[in-house]
């Protein structure tokens, strides 16, 4: 028997759950009701109303990228650093918080946060004047942040677990400090992990429409909430397509760095 | 200083780290836990202690409905894919080059797109296709995304393994069939059983894939907690998450700290 053969009911799979739907997206995104070509819903991500969504989507998601890089990195290290007999236990601890749903995850945050939540408690018994957390871009960046910080520990462990230690006591020979060890020996050859890492929390942060809407009340708009709004409410799938497929040239973006800076698929989190 | 002195606050400046880190994971899963014995319905308001929540939770039907969809589709959805991507990763494995790369381009798609794209274009392509929305389209999207993950876990398993091992076996006689189960499956079943794990939970965590793709009518436990937000969350539903995070937490642990047993 041809071994070969064994992948037949997973491209079928794939042709028929992956290729041809993401092909619909496409057709219902450059027509319009009547079926007819146009670019119209592409072009309206200029309208101020998308192009003032997709702008603080981009920026709420690029900054929270950044806070979970500079989070996520120091971690990486220290976990590191303490040896493989603690290891898979600490992926368990990054893992089992996604067993408690994560929508009622990102609702604690907002028992927390709220105006006379458990945070603003705190600072009141304090006397410490309160803060106004729920509801503002801050809020969904620390829910971002949240949600997705476990995928960028995990392929940047991965990544710093495969380096020999023998490298860094070859350069620490050679008369390296610390300083210098990171930047040259452990940074470089953990690119795979932070750029699978990168990827893997931009995307959804850039598309995500739950956190914007548990968070930010309803008066933040992100792009996601534009698009999920067009198909439950608006009913206006093929502007909804045409937005996504100005999000998928983001994804693709994303797609193209893996496939340069991680050709071995080193840099995956699982 | 002397190095043991920096050595030793390097340590404490290390355990704080990961303590602040810790507290900042876990903190809503804490409040969680303890609004599931708040006696008052409101979230911020402490009303005293009862277990009313967990006597109404097996009462509710549902909850319990969509407990029970929750765990279906997790399960069957992770078999399956489990099936489909074990018998996928070792066609793969034994690739040319350039179709193995081809084959491993399309498993990554669903792993890198984002969930709001994948769900609206499997939406389009149920309805594009006549599959009425429901039980049976939620399933078919879980084992879509859930497919990349059993792959990505067996594939490492499966370049570990010895290739002569199993040309070893089929030499002395086995067929092709049992010589895979006999030989090459007890080496990757690891794999298979992380991929299988890794696919349980991320079905069971998904909402955002689910919100597209059920039709009116059933509920998994994230639209259900979802259609609850502007009403209010039950607080029964905290109730049951402890009970599952509760529940998960001891099964880790055990796994964890067993003794290992001697190879």
């Amino acid at each position: 028997m041809n071994k070969k053969l064994l992948s037949g009911p997973y491209l079928m799979w794939m042709i028929g759950f992956i290729i041809i739907p993401l092909a619909l997206i496409v057709l219902y995104g450059v027509t319009d009701r009547s079926g007819s070509f146009t670019l119209a819903n592409i072009i309206s991500i200029t309208t101020e109303e998308h192009a003032k969504a997709l702008w603080l989507s981009l920026l709420l998601s690029f900054v929270s990228t950044a806070l979970c890089l500079i989070l996520a990195y120091p971690l990486a290290m220290i976990l590191r650093s303490r040896g493989i007999g603690q290891g898979s236990f600490i992926v368990f601890i990054f893992i089992l918080p996604m067993w408690m749903n994560f929508l009622l995850r990102t609702l604690a945050w907002q028992t927390l946060l709220e105006r006379n939540g458990v945070i603003n408690g705190v600072l009141s018994t304090l006397r410490l004047p309160s803060l106004n957390l729920i509801n503002t871009p801050g809020a969904i960046i620390l829910g971002m942040v949240y949600n997705f910080l476990p995928f960028m520990v995990l392929p940047i462990y991965n990544v710093l677990m495969k380096i020999d230690d023998n490298v860094v006591n070859a350069a620490r020979d050679l008369g390296a400090n610390s300083f210098q060890v990171l930047i040259r020996i452990l940074l470089p050859l953990s690119i795979p992990g932070v750029v699978s890492g990168i990827t893997m929390v931009f995307v959804p942060a850039l598309t995500t429409f739950v956190i914007s809407n548990l968070l930010g009340g309803s008066k933040i708009l992100l792009i996601g909430n534009v698009i999920e709004q067009e198909f439950t409410k608006g009913s206006n799938w093929n502007l909804g397509s045409g937005l996504s497929l100005v999000l998928m040239v983001f994804i693709l973006i994303s797609m193209a760095l893996i496939a340069k800076y991680d050709k071995n698929g080193e840099g995956t989190a699982f | 200083m002397t190095n043991r002195k920096i050595g030793f606050i390097k340590r404490i400046i290390q355990d704080f780290y990961l303590v602040i880190i810790l507290v900042f994971l876990y903190a809503p899963i804490a409040t969680m836990g303890v609004l599931s014995f708040n006696s008052s319905k409101s979230r911020t308001q402490w009303g005293g202690f009862t277990m009313n929540w967990y006597t109404d939770l097996f009462s509710s039907s549902t909850i319990m409905t969509a407990l029970y969809n929750t765990l279906l589709i997790a399960f069957l959805s992770s078999l399956i894919a489990v099936i489909i991507g074990t018998a996928a990763a070792v066609a793969i494995n034994s690739m040319d080059r350039v179709p193995r790369s081809i084959l491993m381009g399309i498993t990554n798609i669903p792993m890198l797109n984002a969930d709001i794209v994948t769900g609206i274009s499997l939406m389009l392509a149920f309805i594009a296709f006549g599959i009425s929305l429901g039980f049976q389209t939620i399933l078919i999207a879980h084992i879509t995304f859930n497919i990349p993950y059993v792959i990505l876990s067996v594939m490492p398993k499966l370049k570990q393994t010895d290739k002569s091992t199993y040309e070893a076996a089929m030499d002395l006689g086995a067929t092709s069939v049992s010589a895979f189960f006999n030989v090459v499956f007890p080496d990757i079943l690891p794999g298979v059983l992380s991929g299988f794990l890794l696919a349980f939970t991320m079905s069971l965590d998904d909402f955002i894939i689910t919100h597209f793709t059920r039709g009116a009518g059933i509920n998994t436990l994230s639209t259900l907690i979802y259609s609850e937000v502007r009403r209010g969350i039950k607080p029964s539903m905290y109730a049951l998450s402890t009970i599952i995070f509760i529940a998960v937490l001891v099964l880790l642990l055990i796994t964890n700290f067993a003794p290992k047993r001697k190879k």
